[in-house]
């Protein structure tokens, strides 16, 4: 298999208070104070846990000079914390940082439910406990042309989905984020058809590389990364990888997701990253790679095709964007 | 009308010219601070586009705003706004072409050949060239009626920006989706604008 997955276990990640130096710490923190100064969002600033002057590297965190398999550099923490797409919040991708400061995700549960035999509703906690998260290292490739390299912690949809024993009617896998206005103000646009929702096939959703999202940079996930459990799915446009879950479905027929039905000619229920089917206003060809000049030609199913593109031998891409 | 002394209100001119140098200042030192998003080359691209839009229709604003408060300054505030959003423009074009895609023509065109944006705001810009080119007092004077004539074609081009910018942004204004506020208002300014230029409602601005 691939680098993706991490070479450790996540059982043998130290807690942080242990390891982390005391520069480390106050260089995390300085980066935690939400863009409180403008040098924490600067493109060329490091991560904290790239540029610590750690003599061994330390388990679960991000190793110096560490890339994802094909060689690519991660981003820095500080941008993929301050340029997210997160209606719930606003359409400004600058703003969600400072407007999701106050997100609380306190005794978060997830639902699942639909055609499984074991339906249940669990405490993010739980399932953290649970299924033991490990660090995944994914490009995540926006519909909007720009892309980043992010050491997520997450694990596999897989797990939790068997557990729940999906029925033999259950083909799709539908998601649907917290609806709460008062806490999302974007919610209150009402152009929208909240709450967030989308879905997968249920083998696209068994595959190993889908994963919830539960950290970033070996940390808990950052509200406006969609804490406090998410959908990673690398090779699909980044809108497919719901934020802040509340319900898990199986379902027989193919959900509705937000994207697809507000424009179902520019965003299919597929999105697969694909640099031959353009958006119908622009082109998916190439990518600029935040953190670069330039831009880099966009890979098929963003470079996960030898993972992933068995699913889709019987699919027309062109027509199934 | 009252007669009034002749004034030059060269300070006024000053102030038109810091303004609209203003945001360039702003956006350079941000992008010498690292303070222009994770995505700096699209807000620089984004921002210089924005100004250059601001910039050409206030231009287009000084006939109308001359014609209804009789204020004779707005005539001379025209051409250095004019000349300013072309040089916003030709900032917006260049960040496109240079830093964006940094200069790769093959996919330049792969990427925009079949973009109806990328066309609209390219006729824009081209538009703008000659009336730069123009634009200086020993050109106005040998080209005469001529001169009025071609510059008529900045019309054109506020219509072709506007259309750009309402193609571009994150947003559909047919379905009133997203980011459409702004386009929106540009949308209407410029139509005002042009309304402003005719005939009748001409007179009618002159009257009140």
């Amino acid at each position: 298999m691939t680098r993706f997955r991490a070479n450790i276990p996540s059982s043998e990640i130290t807690p942080e208070s242990l390891y982390m130096s005391r520069r480390q710490w106050m260089k995390w923190a300085a980066v935690g104070a939400a863009g409180a100064t403008l040098a924490a969002c600067a493109p060329g600033s490091s991560s904290a846990g790239s540029s610590a002057p750690a003599a061994t590297p330390v388990k679960g965190t991000v190793i110096p000079g560490q890339t994802d398999e094909l060689g690519n550099k991660l981003n820095s923490l500080a941008d993929i914390t301050h340029y997210n797409n997160y209606y719930e919040f606003t359409t400004s991708k600058e703003d969600v940082a400072p407007m999701s400061t106050g997100f609380s995700t306190d005794g978060w549960q997830v639902e699942v439910g639909g055609l499984v035999n074991k339906p249940g509703k669990f405490s993010v906690d739980e399932l953290i406990k649970k299924y033991s998260p490990e660090e995944r290292i994914y490009r995540l490739r926006c519909v909007e042309a720009w892309s980043m390299v992010v050491p997520w912690m997450g694990f596999s949809l897989a797990k939790l989905l068997k557990d729940v024993e999906p029925q033999s009617g259950a083909q799709y896998v539908a998601f649907t984020t917290l609806q709460a206005p008062d806490r999302f103000p974007g919610q209150k646009d009402p152009s929208y058809p909240w709450p967030y929702s989308e879905g997968l096939r249920l083998d696209e959703a068994m595959n190993d590389l889908a994963i919830f999202g539960t950290g970033l940079y070996g940390k808990p996930l950052p509200a406006q990364d969609g804490a406090p459990i998410r959908l990673v799915v690398p090779w699909k446009y980044g809108f497919k990888s719901i934020k802040a879950i509340v319900t898990i479905d199986l379902v027989a027929e193919m959900p509705k997701t937000m994207w697809s039905s507000i424009a179902s000619n520019e965003y299919g229920f597929y999105a697969n990253v694909n640099p031959q089917v353009d958006h119908p206003r622009w082109s998916q060809a190439t990518e600029r790679r935040i953190g670069e000049l330039g831009r880099r030609p966009t890979l098929m199913f963003n470079g996960y095709a030898e993972q992933v593109a068995s699913l889709y031998t019987k699919l027309d891409l062109r027509a199934n964007y | 009308m009252q007669r009034k002394k002749r004034r030059s209100y060269g300070w006024l001119q000053v102030c038109v010219h810091m303004a609209a140098l203003l945001p360039l200042a702003w956006l350079t030192w941000q992008a010498t601070q690292g303070a222009l998003t994770a995505n700096p080359i699209q807000a620089a691209e984004q921002r210089t586009g924005d100004t250059a839009i601001t910039l050409l229709l206030l231009s287009l604003a000084c006939t109308p705003l001359l014609t209804i408060t009789q204020f004779a300054p707005f005539q001379r505030f025209r051409r250095p706004l004019g000349v300013y959003a072309f040089l916003y423009a030709s900032i917006h074009f260049s960040l496109f072409v240079g830093l964006d895609y940094l200069f790769d023509f093959r996919a330049i065109w792969a990427d925009t050949s079949g973009k109806r944006y990328i066309w609209v705001g390219l006729a824009a810009f081209v538009g703008l060239i000659p009336l730069a080119a123009t634009s200086f007092t020993r050109m106005m004077r040998r080209m005469g009626k001529d001169w009025k004539r071609l510059h008529r074609v900045v019309y054109a081009v506020a219509v072709l920006a506007v259309i750009h910018f309402a193609w571009v942004v994150k947003g559909d204004l047919s379905r009133l989706q997203g980011d459409i506020a702004r386009p929106a208002l540009a949308v209407v300014v410029v139509a005002l604008l042009l309304a402003a230029r005719l005939p009748a409602v001409r007179k009618r601005l002159r009257r009140t």
